[in-house]
């Protein structure tokens, strides 16, 4: 790729073309170079397109419900890209990318962008592979902006909860709602969704995680996620989650950019975390030093006082440590 | 670039109903590290082609038994050709026989692959031409 091109890329996704947005979330998840400058050049065209994050176990019917979001989306004509995160095998790092098969009618719709992502089992790398592929999404203009995680693990929900609503999907069948609560789905949840309540077991699960929210929310001021049944498979009971959603981005209105700007926090926090990590025991000195301290032969909580001390007295004021 | 891994899309072109050589394709080249978007059954040339400039893949594969890839294929590579992706590498597979494998590698397939043929050195052929196209990128750099 020359410098011509390099240079050119933000400006292409600007424009409108769509292989340049394609090109960008390739950029976005490979760590390309390139990639900084690049958001450097579009970030002011960065937020204005509502996210929302969809998360839940295995099959619970995230891509069928995302599918259906999506043609609501596209009947008040507006636009909507989709980035579906499925795993890697940790392995061997390939990946095989299935949900947008359920998506498929929207395939040569022009107002729908349908991306795959997979994980890459990198810690952090993943979820900011993820918020780039936003942003790169929502610079286009891409009026609304969806990621799809299987809802298994931490990296999985630093995805979704980098979205402004998360949608939890649950369905009956698959575990109980107990499993749920344990998971901590319920946790990053703004809503949830019971789908395939065609089949029987929806209510009683419905009724279930409505009392785990209770126990939760109740007398706090917090939001109290609303619980919603649907059969996405059905088209059944779709526009229920899309009160549900319209509601929590209601409540968020007055304070969306403290919301977001926290949440932005999070993502420097995680980016500052790995520069950090690398900077210290890759590249940096610390290894060779902790070494040392250990043929000493003190413990290695005695080796990370040191280096600790080591640290904070060039950090200065930026370290805290909490009072015991 | 820091962690950039193939990404292959296979694609069934028309009306066979069999995609079980297909899968095993794609499992095998997620086996190889590879990160592979899979279409299912009956797409348009158009639909592959959309598919294949959103996930911005490096490799096109396309599977076809009911004997119309002489159509189908150089129409799949027309699509993809009026995105501006004529650089990706494309190949394909099924029951094909040998006088129509070498017209097509003359129309812009890099490759046709027969029944029987071992999928693990579909993998490799793969792995070898996308390093070769990537070594040729970055030396335009
Ligand atoms: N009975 C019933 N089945 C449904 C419903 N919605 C989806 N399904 C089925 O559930 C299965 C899984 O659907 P997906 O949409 O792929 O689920 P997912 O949560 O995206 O799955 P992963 O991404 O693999 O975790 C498919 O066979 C769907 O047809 C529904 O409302 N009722
Ligand atoms: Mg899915």
């Amino acid at each position: 790729m020359t410098d011509a091109t390099r240079a050119s890329l933000a400006d292409r996704l600007l424009a409108g073309e769509r292989g340049a947005l394609a090109r960008m979330i390739s950029w976005a998840e490979n760590a390309h170079a390139g990639f900084p400058a690049a958001l450097e050049a579009f970030w002011s065209r960065v937020g204005r397109a509502p996210r929302l994050g969809i998360t839940g176990p295995p099959g619970a019917g995230k891509s069928t419900l995302v599918d259906e979001l999506a043609r609501a989306v596209r009947a008040q004509e507006r636009t909507v890209g989709v980035l579906a995160v499925d795993p890697s095998s940790p392995l061997t790092g390939g990946a095989l990318l299935g949900d947008r098969i359920r998506m498929e009618d929207h395939t040569t719709d022009p107002g729908v962008f349908i991306r795959s992502m997979a994980s890459r089992g990198s810690h952090g790398g993943m979820a900011r592979a993820a918020v780039d592929a936003m942003d790169v999404m929502d610079a286009y203009g891409l009026d609304e902006v969806f990621v799809e995680t299987v809802g298994v693990g931490q990296a999985e929900y630093d995805v979704v909860a980098a979205a402004d609503t998360v949608l939890v999907v649950l369905c009956p069948g698959a575990g109980d709602g107990v499993q749920a609560l344990k998971s901590g789905l319920l946790e990053v949840a703004d809503v949830i969704a019971i789908n395939k309540a065609d089949l029987p077991g929806a209510d009683r699960l419905a009724t279930d995680m409505e009392e785990s929210v209770h126990i939760r929310t109740a007398g706090r001021e917090v939001w109290t996620p609303p619980v919603v049944t649907c059969s996405a498979g059905r088209r059944d009971g779709v526009e229920r989650v899309l009160e549900a959603i319209a509601s929590h981005r209601a409540h968020l209105e007055d304070h969306l950019v403290e919301h977001r700007r926290a949440k932005r926090v999070q993502q420097v926090r995680q980016v500052v975390g790995q520069r950090l990590d690398h900077a210290l025991w890759v590249t940096g000195a610390c290894a060779p030093r902790v070494e040392a301290h250990l043929r000493e032969g003190v413990t290695p909580y005695a080796a990370a006082a040191r280096l600790f001390e080591d640290l904070t007295r060039s950090l200065g004021d930026l370290v805290q440590e909490p009072s015991a | 670039m820091s962690e950039r891994r193939i990404r292959v899309l296979v694609a069934k072109p028309g009306l066979d109903g069999h995609d079980r050589g297909a899968k095993t394709v794609a499992s095998v080249l997620r086996d190889h590290g590879m990160e592979v978007v899979y279409t299912g059954l009956h797409k348009t040339p158009a639909m592959i082609a959309e598919i294949a400039l959103q996930e911005d893949v490096d490799v096109v594969g396309l599977s076809i038994l009911s004997g119309a890839h002489m159509e189908l294929f150089p129409r799949v590579r027309e699509e993809l050709v009026s995105r501006g992706m004529e650089r990706v590498l494309m190949v394909g597979g099924g029951i094909i026989p040998k006088d129509d494998m070498a017209a097509l590698e003359g129309q812009g397939f890099a490759k046709l692959f027969g029944p029987g043929t071992n999928t693990d050195s579909i993998a490799e052929y793969i792995k070898e031409e996308v390093a070769r196209r990537w070594a040729e990128e970055g030396s335009e750099a």
